[in-house]
């Protein structure tokens, strides 16, 4: 592992994350020393119950908050509870897309707080519109656009700063099915196309094999990686993908995994003493 | 302008024209006496001359000077402290409660220490308007700025915004709507509180002839006063929705 050290994207050694003092009955301890590599260009989906810790993992390596112990190392530098956005770009569950600016205003605003020169930023933006066929709605607002356009919209915004690296926190969770399939291609072809390091945080069994390199399974809260699944497809991956009896093979692995964690999770959310 | 607010808008202008008639009516029947309510051309004609003098303009020039004085520190001093409040929660838990509920207290109570304190004359008055429209510019500064979506500033800060960037691109545009609503109400009510003011207690200013004019029995004159304090008050409010609504837009 160590003379791998340069393909390594992503380094998150031993984290811990506990909300509250742990001295309070209250406390909760969301992430239970949890380690994983990330390899460059490698596309990993963090699938588990909610409340498994699988965003808290994704903002400290983003660097959003500092964890209670351990660390995220991103391309060799330790990450330390500060966002690098040269570095890495974050798309969010629901938009975030300014309400005030229009589409191209909003990309403009994105590419400024990365300090990428003003010359730049037309025509970053309108290829990254272009990537997600959004490009005829530069001059719209945000709430003139639906919510699959405006999702669109934020993950070609994550997109456009050209970081190596995608932090995404369920960004289709708001998406109708069809929709989510739509973006899941494009996503796959972008992979393909940049090589960009991708980290996923899903609800959806299908979405997490039809998009990844590996699956990083989690356990209910505390949250730990229970087991880390391979999907050996090469990325642009298309619709056929889902039809293999490979995907659903995989699909029901996943799901087989997941049911006594989705069960424990349900039962602590019922009665909080039960575990 | 599209259909329904075409209809609402012939709503409020057959409003307008009720009132006006019934205004008319009341009057020209003899039913109110014209010491009470002096009959519309009667107050007209008073207005056509009252505008003619220079004690009308200025008057006015008191007025607006007044009110213009009293807003600005109204304005400076409300969106400051707004915006310090705003900064921390537990700010916002424990003073925003406490200017809110003094803006529910009468300032009206206190104008006689106003006049103790800053004397008769425009002191008193700018004094007084300041305080009422401080409590409305604060109370939506905070609102504005701590009620700010978590998402958006924490997108901002992952994209490498610095704090004065975040500032002047998150922040403020995302403040401004409610921010400005905040600053139309302390308006008028600045307006209102002078005007008040230099009724009950001054030497000078619009408010102060409309006090006279009562007590000298001079109704027509009274109204003309009066309608001109109307009109203005509606073209201003007229002016802050347009300018208000343009911001929205934006």
């Amino acid at each position: 592992m160590q003379n791998n050290q340069d393909k390594i994207a992503i380094s998150i050694r031993n984290v811990t994350q506990r909300f509250g003092d742990a001295s309070q009955p209250d406390s909760v301890l969301a992430l239970d020393n949890v380690s994983l590599d990330i390899k460059k260009g490698e596309f990993v989906c963090l699938l588990g119950p909610s409340g498994c810790g699988k965003s808290t993992l994704l903002n400290v390596v983003g660097g959003l908050f500092k964890p209670t112990s351990g660390t995220a190392t991103v391309e060799g530098r330790l990450v330390d509870g500060k966002p690098h956005p040269d570095k890495i770009a974050f798309v969010f569950q629901e938009s975030t897309l300014f309400p005030w600016y229009t589409v191209i205003e909003n990309f403009h605003i994105a590419l400024k707080f990365q300090g990428i020169p003003k010359a730049e930023w037309d025509d970053r933006a309108m290829a990254a519109l272009r990537a997600v066929g959004m490009a005829s709605f530069a001059r719209h607002y945000p709430d003139q656009l639906s919510v699959g356009m405006r999702q669109r919209v934020n993950m070609a915004r994550g997109i456009c700063v050209k970081t190596d690296i995608l932090l995404m926190d369920e960004p289709f969770a708001a998406l109708d099915e069809q929709t989510r399939m739509v973006l899941g291609e494009d996503l796959s072809q972008l992979l393909a196309e940049t090589g960009k390091t991708i980290v996923f945080v899903t609800h959806s069994l299908s979405e997490a094999v039809f998009l990844s390199d590996r699956i990083a399974v989690f356990t209910a809260r505390p949250g730990k990686i229970k087991t880390i699944i391979d999907v050996d497809t090469p990325h642009p991956r298309s619709p056929d993908f889902m039809l293999e009896p490979k995907f659903s093979e995989l699909r029901n692995e996943c799901y087989a995994l997941l049911r006594d964690e989705i069960r424990a999770t349900m039962a602590l959310q019922r009665d909080p003493q039960a575990v | 302008m599209d259909r329904s607010s075409l209809s609402s808008r012939s709503v409020q202008w057959a409003f307008l024209a009720l009132a006006a008639g019934a205004w008319y009516l009341a009057t020209a029947t003899g039913s109110v006496s014209r010491l009470f309510l002096p009959p519309p051309r009667e107050v007209f004609t008073a207005l056509v001359a009252l505008v003619q003098t220079n004690a009308f303009w200025s008057a006015v020039l008191v007025t607006a000077s007044t009110v213009a004085k009293a807003y600005v520190l109204a304005l400076i001093i409300g969106i400051l402290a707004g915006y310090l409040v705003s900064r921390s929660k537990l700010a916002v838990a424990t003073i925003e409660p406490v200017i809110s509920g003094l803006f529910t207290i009468p300032i009206t109570l206190f104008f006689p220490m106003f006049i103790l304190f800053f004397g008769v004359g425009t002191g008193s008055k700018v004094a007084y308007g300041a305080t009422y429209a401080f409590f409305p510019i604060a109370l939506n500064t905070i609102a504005a700025f701590a009620n700010m979506e978590q998402r958006y500033l924490l997108a901002a800060q992952s994209m490498g915004g610095n704090r004065w960037q975040i500032f002047r691109y998150v922040l403020m545009p995302g403040a401004l709507p409610v921010l400005f609503t905040g600053l139309r109400i302390g308006f008028f009510i600045c307006l209102a509180s002078v005007l008040g003011g230099e009724t009950i207690s001054s030497v000078a200013g619009v408010g102060r002839n409309i006090a006279l004019t009562a007590e000298l029995m001079e109704p027509g004159r009274m109204f003309a006063w009066i309608s001109f304090v109307v009109c203005m008050s509606v073209v201003l409010n007229l002016l802050a929705f347009s300018f208000e609504n343009r911001i929205r837009a934006r």
